[in-house]
């Protein structure tokens, strides 16, 4: 016992002796720091691309400067400004389509007291969080052609006569990028909601029944409020990835057709930084994702903080 | 359990309000499973199903002319199998480095004698927030040599903010007195992350694990990108896109609409191609839930 007790009060002192003991934690954290300085860290210098007309000969510091030139071409480019929408529309849409669905659905898989409906359901619902995004957009192409399953339905009860087109009109893709984000995410994002449910106090429940609450009023004022905190951090943290909510389902169901509509930033990034080799322009698009993005997070945080909720940082 | 006793009570002496809510309860599981279950099965059926029988249209649930020969065509692609194989390779091989790399991370910046433990971490959890993006993050990749190459599977991702967070938290949670009585008996930080605390964390390594490897198995993008002249290392779910994204494009065009079933390949044979980039996770998963399901309410919410 005294013993650990000077021991810590060595905690954040340099002795030689606490250094040479913890050689081990040394070294792990240089190689650690060494990958991530590689990896994470170095690329950042690739910013100064998006200032420059860069030419992968010339290198990073032999290249042109050439100041904001890069950003205002992409404000002046009318096809830009429609890819923000569509990133900012599409991340916003996903994220709270999301987040109800998976609030709904633990709430409503809490409500179900036999464990032998309550299991196989929750197994179930785990399982389109496996499947890529290939499979997924795959099986959803089928359910949606001409001769799938919804246009079936649709045509067996009367509501069209003739089967829709879902992937040639703009007008629905929006949806059908939402949906295939609830469809693929609602069972797995409601694991964190459930172990909130789970950790309610039960004489909570307890007391309401005897003050006469039914199950709705017990939903409202106790699980509710109850899971709160988790929603409001989980809120926080996906804000900031707002704008990186779209690349894969965009890429991978948009066509020529619905492209004023499909096309977001990281697309964007692929097309000209890639396909064109135009890397100056892809790092000035992508630069401004992750400036409004960081921004998101701050603005989020500080809205947070205000209201003396949970926060980030 | 605990929710048994809570619903007890009121059970007896349902509101109409009660009775309402059960029905809503009933139906909206329903059509949820059904919603999730339908264009799996659907999809699976179709895989069993002969080809031209099924342009016909009109299987749902069951094949209704059986045959095998769609996953005998899909077998006899050769594309497939090296696909197969480097998914298989890089799945492996990334979830162990990774697993070890992020594992002795979490292990470092949770010693709460560290010196460097809130500079460490600091440095990683910036990572999550700030990064190059695509193009600088390509252009080094190139300029390490690692496009065209395997090594650009496994060496880039091996250690991510998200995974060691999640250990992070669950070895924070392990009695710092096991630590101590160890070192009082002489063992060093390697015995005491190799004998002491792994054991503890099995449920949390598994939970890394399969997210890795899930991660890693379902990957298309980065042969895309990186490898995509490099046919010796596509992977199964590129292959696949390759074969999908032929149709796709097509319905684009209206007139395609029509007659959906006119299509490059076979819609039996791209089920087929599904369900077997999808049969090992869906077969693995139900067995780890009770892992992934504890190792990210501990690891995830805290943070």
């Amino acid at each position: 016992m005294a013993q650990a007790k000077t021991a810590k009060k060595k905690i954040n002192k340099f002795s030689l002796k606490e250094m040479k003991r913890q050689t081990f934690l040394m070294i792990v954290s240089f190689f650690m720091v060494v990958y991530g300085i590689i990896f994470y860290y170095w690329p950042l210098t690739g910013w100064l691309m998006a200032f420059e007309n860069f030419k992968p000969k010339k290198g990073l510091l032999g290249s042109k400067f050439v100041g904001l030139d890069k950003f205002k071409f992409l404000f002046e480019d009318d096809v830009f400004i429609k890819v923000i929408r569509n990133t900012f529309a599409m991340g916003l849409i996903n994220l709270v389509s999301t987040t109800i669905m998976a609030v709904l659905f633990a709430i409503i898989l809490n409500e179900v007291r036999r464990a032998w409906i309550k299991k196989p359901i929750q197994t179930i619902s785990y399982l389109p969080h496996f499947l890529s995004w290939i499979v997924v957009t795959g099986i959803l192409h089928d359910s949606l052609s001409a001769s799938g399953i919804v246009n079936d339905l649709l045509l067996k009860f009367g509501f069209v006569n003739q089967a829709i087109n879902f992937f040639a009109f703009p007008k629905y893709f929006w949806g059908i990028v939402a949906f295939a984000q609830c469809w693929k995410e609602t069972g797995w994002n409601a694991i964190i909601y459930l172990a909130a449910i789970t950790a309610i106090d039960p004489n909570l429940y307890e007391a309401a029944s005897i003050d006469g609450a039914d199950r709705l009023h017990k939903i409202r004022y106790i699980t509710l409020p109850g899971i709160k905190p988790t929603f409001m951090i989980l809120l926080l943290m996906n804000v900031g990835n707002v704008l990186n909510a779209g690349f894969e389902v965009q890429y991978l169901l948009g066509n020529g057709l619905v492209q004023s509509v499909s096309q977001t930033i990281d697309i964007y990034v692929l097309k000209w930084g890639i396909s064109q080799n135009d890397y100056s322009l892809g790092t000035a698009a992508g630069l401004f994702k992750s400036a409004v993005s960081i921004l998101l997070i701050v603005i989020a945080n500080e809205i947070s903080k205000r209201y003396g909720e949970e926060r980030l940082f | 359990m605990r929710e048994d006793s809570t619903h007890k009570s009121y059970k007896i002496r349902g509101t109409a309000s009660d009775k309402v809510l059960t029905v809503v309860v009933i139906i909206f599981l329903l059509s949820f499973t059904v919603v999730t279950l339908y264009p799996v099965i659907n999809t699976v059926a179709l895989s069993f199903n002969d080809g031209i029988d099924a342009v016909r249209g009109g299987i749902y649930l069951i094949p209704r002319k059986f045959s095998m020969k769609n996953y005998k065509t899909v077998m006899e692609m050769q594309n497939i199998w090296t696909g197969a194989k480097i998914t298989v390779c890089r799945t492996v091989l990334a979830t162990v480095t990774s697993l070890i790399a992020n594992a002795l991370l979490a292990f470092v910046v949770s010693r709460k004698r560290f010196l460097f433990k809130s500079g460490l971490s600091l440095f990683w959890v910036i990572t999550m927030y700030v990064n190059g993006g695509m193009i600088p993050i390509f252009l080094l990749y190139k300029n390490l040599g690692l496009t065209g190459t395997f090594h650009v599977y496994w060496i880039p991702g091996m250690i991510s903010a998200f995974n060691m967070l999640v250990m992070r938290t669950y070895m924070e949670g392990i009695p710092e007195s096991l630590e101590e009585s160890a070192q009082l008996d002489g063992a060093g930080y390697w015995t005491i992350f190799a004998r002491i605390i792994s054991p503890l964390c099995k449920p949390v390594y598994a939970t890394v694990a399969l997210f890795i490897a899930v991660w890693q198995w379902n990957s298309w993008f980065d042969a895309m990108l990186y490898n995509r002249m490099k046919t010796e290392y596509t992977t199964l779910q590129y292959e696949l896109m390759k074969l999908l994204s032929s149709v796709m494009q097509q319905s684009g065009s209206a007139e395609n609409a029509k007659n959906g079933a006119a299509t490059i390949t076979p819609v039996t044979i791209r089920a087929a191609a599904t369900v077997v980039t999808m049969l090992p996770i869906v077969c693995l998963y139900p067995f780890l839930q009770r892992y992934f399901v504890t190792g990210l309410t501990i690891g995830g919410v805290k943070e």
